[in-house]
């Protein structure tokens, strides 16, 4: 068991991260699957980390007080500025949510109480392995349960037509909201679970790049279902640690990817009717 | 009834309706003929709330509809299909018709994640209810098949099936049969037949003359964005003004 010991103090981060960013990908993948293309959950994660860093560095909360703050802030911020942009279209709020993540990552970079460019050091390190387990269960527990009911439905209706949904009777914009912001609240969770794992943060882990790689993470691993965005999530947060010597060129490699799988695999690696065909089996959804 | 007063809409300089005046009963086919480019589309869009009218009102049984959203237009009790068929082609029949009973499905937003009766029973009893609205297209042998894989005359009835789901009085048809081959009309016909006499409202557009003289009970027709005729088919096939604008059109007799 010695080397499973080692094996943990040398890759336990790592397997953090996984799990963070298995979370993070989930949160994408709820407001993909409204139809929303937002780039937002970046700074979402970096909102829940800070606001959770300084609740415990400051104001010593409990650590599940922490993760309730670190889910509720993001939700917060979404809900005030989702109103007025989930009105925009497609790469329109990309560019909205872009705006806004930049807008986060200065005003990190200049507050005095956020640490500006050095972030926050002594996080005091409260997660644990089955913390992160336990809220990524109940998050895929709770997404695989809306899937197969009305919200589920709806979801999916808006993201194929929107004209169609609104006179199916669903109230679009209502349901819009209700991704961004929920989707908001798991990045929140993820950055204060991601904040106590780790020890240190800085705005650099919250930027324009991170949000490109989340995004990354779910085209990559197909937006089809629950499980594509995890395993995108996995493999691209092992890869940088398989292919160090990369490492310089990593924004260079995701974005290779990321246009190699649009344009090979539109549906992401993880595509179950495509993977039940491969094997030969009846198709059915996943 | 739905009753539309003095409509008008104009894009910027363009006026597409002027003094629309017209009532559709609910019960019955009612028919709204024209050449391309009439306005008829854009009737359907105002009454739906996709687009707000520049003059004029629009009521439904005594319920004003401007200013509502589509959503809100839906719950009154209308519903609608599209020129080119919009479904939702990645979900399956079931589910298509399933989107369509959003409102109706009575369960809490806890309902999915306790999987708590009520909310295993109402899914039950709208799946049960899509399978009989699919059978009414008879589509239901086909319920677990993505709807992308349809033919063009199968999706139109699947979003005659999804537009039942939403419980309308009144049912607004696009073009029912644009683009349909003459056996896929015939089939069409039927069911349209079929849906009025289960007691659903239904007010079609068309702009090819044959194909409504024999369905509807009632037809109004527009040009240019104005009624030029209201009548039974028999009245407005013989009025001079509906002959003339159909037949100074190169469209007239090309309208498969
Ligand atoms: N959203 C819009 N913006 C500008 N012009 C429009 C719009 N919708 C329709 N029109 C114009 O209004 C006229 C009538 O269109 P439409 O109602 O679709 O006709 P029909 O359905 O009778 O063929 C056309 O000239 C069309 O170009
Ligand atoms: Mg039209």
């Amino acid at each position: 068991m010695e080397w499973l010991a080692n094996f943990w103090a040398t890759y336990s981060t790592l397997v953090y991260s996984i799990g963070v960013y298995a979370l993070v990908a989930l949160s994408i993948w709820l407001t993909l699957a409204c139809g929303l293309l937002s780039l937002a959950n970046a700074a979402f994660m970096g909102i829940g980390a800070y606001v959770s860093a300084l609740l415990s560095l400051q104001a010593g909360w409990p650590f599940w007080a922490v993760l309730v703050a670190a889910g509720l802030a993001p939700a917060f911020v979404a809900l005030i500025i989702g109103i007025p942009t989930l009105r925009l279209s497609g790469v329109y709020l990309a560019m909205a949510t872009l705006a806004f993540g930049e807008v986060v990552r200065i005003i990190v970079l200049n507050l005095d109480i956020t640490g500006g460019p050095e972030g926050l050091n002594g996080i005091p390190q409260s997660t644990r392995g089955w913390h992160i387990v336990a809220i990524l269960g109940l998050a895929i527990y709770g997404l695989a349960r809306m899937r197969r009911s009305r919200t589920g439905r709806a979801f999916e209706a808006i993201r194929e037509d929107e004209v169609a949904a609104s006179l199916m009777g669903i109230h679009v914009g209502r349901h819009k909201l209700f991704a961004f912001v929920l989707g908001a609240a798991m990045a929140g969770v993820a950055g204060g679970l991601n904040a106590h794992a780790t020890f240190f943060i800085s705005p650099r882990e919250y930027g324009f790049e991170n949000a490109v790689d989340i995004l990354t993470m779910v085209v990559f691993g197909g937006i089809g279902g629950l499980v594509g965005p995890m395993v995108g999530a996995a493999i691209l947060t092992l890869l940088p640690e398989l292919l160090r010597f990369l490492h310089e060129f990593r924004g260079i490699f995701n974005g290779l990817v990321l246009v190699l799988v649009v344009l090979f695999l539109p549906k992401g690696i993880w595509e179950p009717r495509r993977i039940r065909a491969l094997f030969g089996l009846g198709p059915r959804e996943g | 009834m739905l009753c539309i007063r003095k409509l008008g809409k104009h894009f910027g300089g363009l006026t597409v309706l002027e003094d629309v005046s017209f009532d559709v009963p609910v019960g019955g086919i009612f028919g709204l003929i024209g050449p391309n480019g009439a306005g008829k589309t854009t009737v359907f869009n105002l009454i739906t709330g996709l687009l707000r009218p520049s003059t004029g009102t629009l009521s439904f049984e005594g319920r004003d509809l401007v200013g509502l959203a589509p959503h809100q237009v839906t719950h009154l009790g209308i519903a609608r299909t599209f020129q080119n068929i919009r479904i939702f082609k990645e979900m399956t029949l079931l589910e298509n018709v399933m989107v369509g009973m959003h409102d109706k499905l009575g369960y809490g937003a806890l309902g999915p994640f306790l999987n708590s009766r009520a909310f295993r029973s109402a899914e039950a009893q709208g799946r049960e209810r899509a399978l009989e609205l699919l059978s009414w297209v008879r589509l239901e042998a086909r319920a677990e098949m993505l709807a992308d894989n349809l033919s063009y005359g199968d999706q139109r009835k699947l979003e005659f099936a999804r537009a039942l789901a939403t419980q309308p009085r009144l049912l607004l048809l696009d073009e029912p049969v644009a683009g349909m081959n003459t056996a896929e009309k015939t089939v069409l016909m039927e069911e349209i037949q079929n849906i009025s006499q289960r007691g659903f409202g239904v007010f079609l557009i068309e702009h090819d003359m044959r194909f409504v003289m024999g369905l509807c009970d009632r037809i109004v027709v527009l040009n240019f964005g104005r009624i030029i005729a209201e009548g039974s088919p028999e009245e407005v096939r013989n009025n001079p003004e509906v002959i003339e604008a159909y037949l100074g059109r190169e469209d007239a007799e090309e309208t498969v």
